[in-house]
């Protein structure tokens, strides 16, 4: 029932939103995540989105993981 | 789409997986409570790629399979109600309650709507004045403020035609269950990356204090899973049991507070019947007192009794990670996904289902 990719809010209208995923426009309820903005990309589950992905973080995850693996190799 | 390519980049993957294999020295299960987890380390090839001492046992993760017979059987006794629509998710369809399916009684005539959300059946109910409308909701905590938050609007826009029959479970009081009667030895888990979407990183901290067991939330790319499995190793081998989070891009550690508090605004933490493990104290929800009008099952009065699962079914122990299906005398045999026996062979997430899709005839 998880869709596990982000989608990407095309755009909102009274808390709903359109989401692109995969080329297809989805709507879902933001009734979960009311700060959510346009370009956002967002979890969904179920027709909602219930998380704001944070990039910021995906790259640390990414950084740190290379980190190990180069302190390793070296 | 936004850092699929990097989590799902093989050479990143490969050298992960070339650490866990350079740190990792002791036998160790890993137990994932999560439904999608299972599907992606299938459809990934992650049991097999890892050294022989790391397990990896599917758990209690798929909300379908753990969906005992009796509230299968109170939707159906609705859905057999004159007027009534029962809205559920497709993978409610084909699951065998006590002695029929929704599928077999919408094929004898009864109005029964597969729907996507929540929000689906909220707008069938609103075109539908002089129908009711129920949902037959499962699902954890990922789906269960969903579902409040369809009773919510259901509120707002007076639609006294819309009530639901709430199945839905909560999972680490679950994990904490398995672990007090843990008979596999339970080395870590990978938590569930959208379960903890909404619910964060405390609910889970017991694991580490009480049980001395780490525990890593984890998403869903190949690159995610063999970083949280590296997590677990890593503290497994120095001794160390925390909680950490690898899946930080959807998981804060507070979670998402505005959900949980839709959550909890409607429903409250009661006991629930998990299908072959049996009653587990603070795993279930109900709706609040103020919200009562909502429940289907007291709105239409009914009273199940009598429920009976299939006796060769083996869903329970499979749901506990005590044996694997291969160990089930039905499986691939009268049980398959195009004729399940068990809710473990029908849903998508269920690790029968998984097993068969993936080509598992052997240990
Ligand atoms: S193979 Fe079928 S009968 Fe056996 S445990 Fe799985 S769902 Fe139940």
């Amino acid at each position: 029932m998880c869709l596990a990719v982000p989608t990407k809010i095309i755009s909102i209208d009274d808390n709903i939103a359109q989401v692109e995923f995969g080329g297809v426009l989805r709507t879902v309820s933001l009734d979960l995540v009311p700060e959510a903005k346009i370009d956002d990309y967002v979890l969904v589950h179920a027709g909602f989105a219930i998380q704001i992905v944070d990039e910021e973080e995906a790259l640390k995850t990414l950084e740190m993981f290379r980190e190990i693996i180069e302190h390793e190799v070296s | 789409m936004k850092f699929l390519k990097e989590y799902r980049d093989s050479g990143l993957a490969r050298d992960i997986l070339a650490e866990i294999i350079s740190i990792s020295k002791r036998r160790v299960k890993l137990m994932e409570v999560c439904g999608t987890h299972t599907v992606a380390i299938f459809r990934h090839g992650i049991r097999e790629i890892l050294p022989k001492n790391i397990s990896l046992i599917s758990g209690p993760g798929c909300p379908v399979c753990v969906t005992p017979n009796k509230h299968i059987d109170e939707a159906i006794e609705i859905s057999r109600r004159p007027g009534v629509v029962l809205a559920t998710f497709g993978d409610m369809m084909k699951v065998p309650g006590s002695a029929s399916s929704l599928e077999a009684e919408k094929a004898a005539g009864a109005d029964i709507r597969v729907v996507y959300s929540t929000m689906e059946a909220l707008d069938i109910a609103s075109r539908n004045p002089e129908q009711e409308v129920v949902f037959f909701g499962i699902g954890f905590e990922t789906t269960s403020p969903t579902i409040a938050a369809a009773v919510l609007r259901a509120e707002k826009e007076n639609l006294p035609n819309f009530s639901i029959v709430g199945a839905q479970k909560l999972i680490p009081e679950a994990m904490r269950a398995l672990l007090a009667g843990d008979e596999i030895g339970i080395s870590g888990f990978i938590c569930p990356g959208h379960v903890s979407a909404i619910i964060g990183v405390k609910p889970y901290e017991f694991i580490a204090r009480e049980f001395g067991i780490p525990a890593v939330v984890t998403g869903f790319e190949p690159v995610d899973i063999l970083q949280g499995i590296y997590m677990l190793v890593k503290q497994i081998e120095e001794g160390a049991a925390k909680v950490e989070v690898q899946y930080n891009r959807g998981v804060p550690p507070e979670g998402n507070p505005h959900a949980t508090a839709i959550l909890y605004q409607v429903f409250e933490v009661t006991d629930a019947l998990w299908r072959g493990i049996g009653t587990i104290p603070g795993t279930g929800l109900k709706l609040r007192e103020e919200y009562s009008r909502y429940n289907a099952v007291t709105k239409f009065g009914i009273e199940i009794t009598g429920e009976r699962e299939h006796p060769g079914c083996k869903c329970g122990e499979v749901l506990k990670g005590m044996i694997t299906p291969l160990e089930c005398g039905l499986y691939s045999k009268a049980c398959r996904p195009e004729h399940p026996v068990g809710p473990c062979m029908v849903s998508v997430e269920g690790t029968c289902a998984a097993y068969y899709k993936y080509g598992k005839r052997s240990d």
